[in-house]
């Protein structure tokens, strides 16, 4: 099973859980990333490139898929408007075994951070600002180029 | 040839569009010859690639480099390093 979705929407990570868990595999990973209340922040804008967006997102499942034994992958991530707290993006991975389940799920969020056509835009208190890229995010993703 | 460039985040709002298509000049051979050339075109352009270390470019939807072939493409489009997750 290969999903991948992007929506304005929220999404119920236990649903997603549930569908890797049907698979009959050992291994069930996830991440969930958040909207974060730093320096005052009380929303975010996610700006991305739809004609884009969800190839360069298969892609990455695809890679993932190749690389390890997976049963199955999901990658959601949120475009628009988003408050403090609220979720962002989801990946899921399902493999006989936990390292590969863990691995995949670490490659996919470390890939997407670096390559997933996708911009943040911070709101403090009426004012905007683009969120800068950050360097621990280009070496998070590089180690996945090492063998 | 007609392209269309397409600009997204930071570069959408200093060039102060979202999007617009040129006719390529028969000379353009890659996204370098390109930049230098959409830097000529205004000073809202010169701007938005004044630090070329912060520019990222997708040829027809695809992650670039600045010495990519551009003949044929159809849509080409510049943004600041991505910041989703």
């Amino acid at each position: 099973m290969k999903t991948v979705r992007v929506q304005s929407q929220d999404f119920d990570p236990g649903a997603e859980l549930a569908l890797l868990d049907s698979l009959g595999a050992g291994a069930v990973a996830s991440f969930t990333g958040l909207v974060r209340g730093d320096d005052g922040v009380d929303r975010l804008v996610l700006e991305h490139y739809p004609g884009m967006t969800q190839r360069s997102l298969e892609m990455l499942v695809e890679t993932a898929c190749a690389r390890w034994p997976l049963l199955g992958a999901i990658v959601i991530h949120r475009i628009g408007e988003l408050a403090m707290g609220e979720r962002i993006v989801f990946v899921g991975t399902a493999s006989a075994h936990r390292a590969a389940a863990l691995e995949a799920c670490a490659f996919l969020i470390d890939q997407l951070k670096t390559s997933a056509p996708f911009w943040k835009q911070e709101w403090v208190s009426g004012k905007s600002r683009w969120v800068d890229a950050r360097a621990g995010d280009a070496d998070a993703s590089a180690r996945w180029l090492k063998d | 040839m007609q392209l269309s460039i397409l600009y997204f985040a930071q570069f959408r709002e200093s060039i102060g569009v979202s999007s617009e298509v040129i006719d390529l000049p028969p000379d353009m051979i890659t996204v370098a010859d390109l930049v230098r050339w959409l830097s000529n075109h205004s000073h809202r352009h010169q701007a938005a690639f004044m630090d070329l270390g912060r520019v990222r470019v997708a040829v027809d939807q695809t992650m670039a480099d600045f010495d990519q072939d551009i003949s044929g493409a159809s849509e080409i489009a510049f943004f600041p390093p991505v910041t989703g997750g």
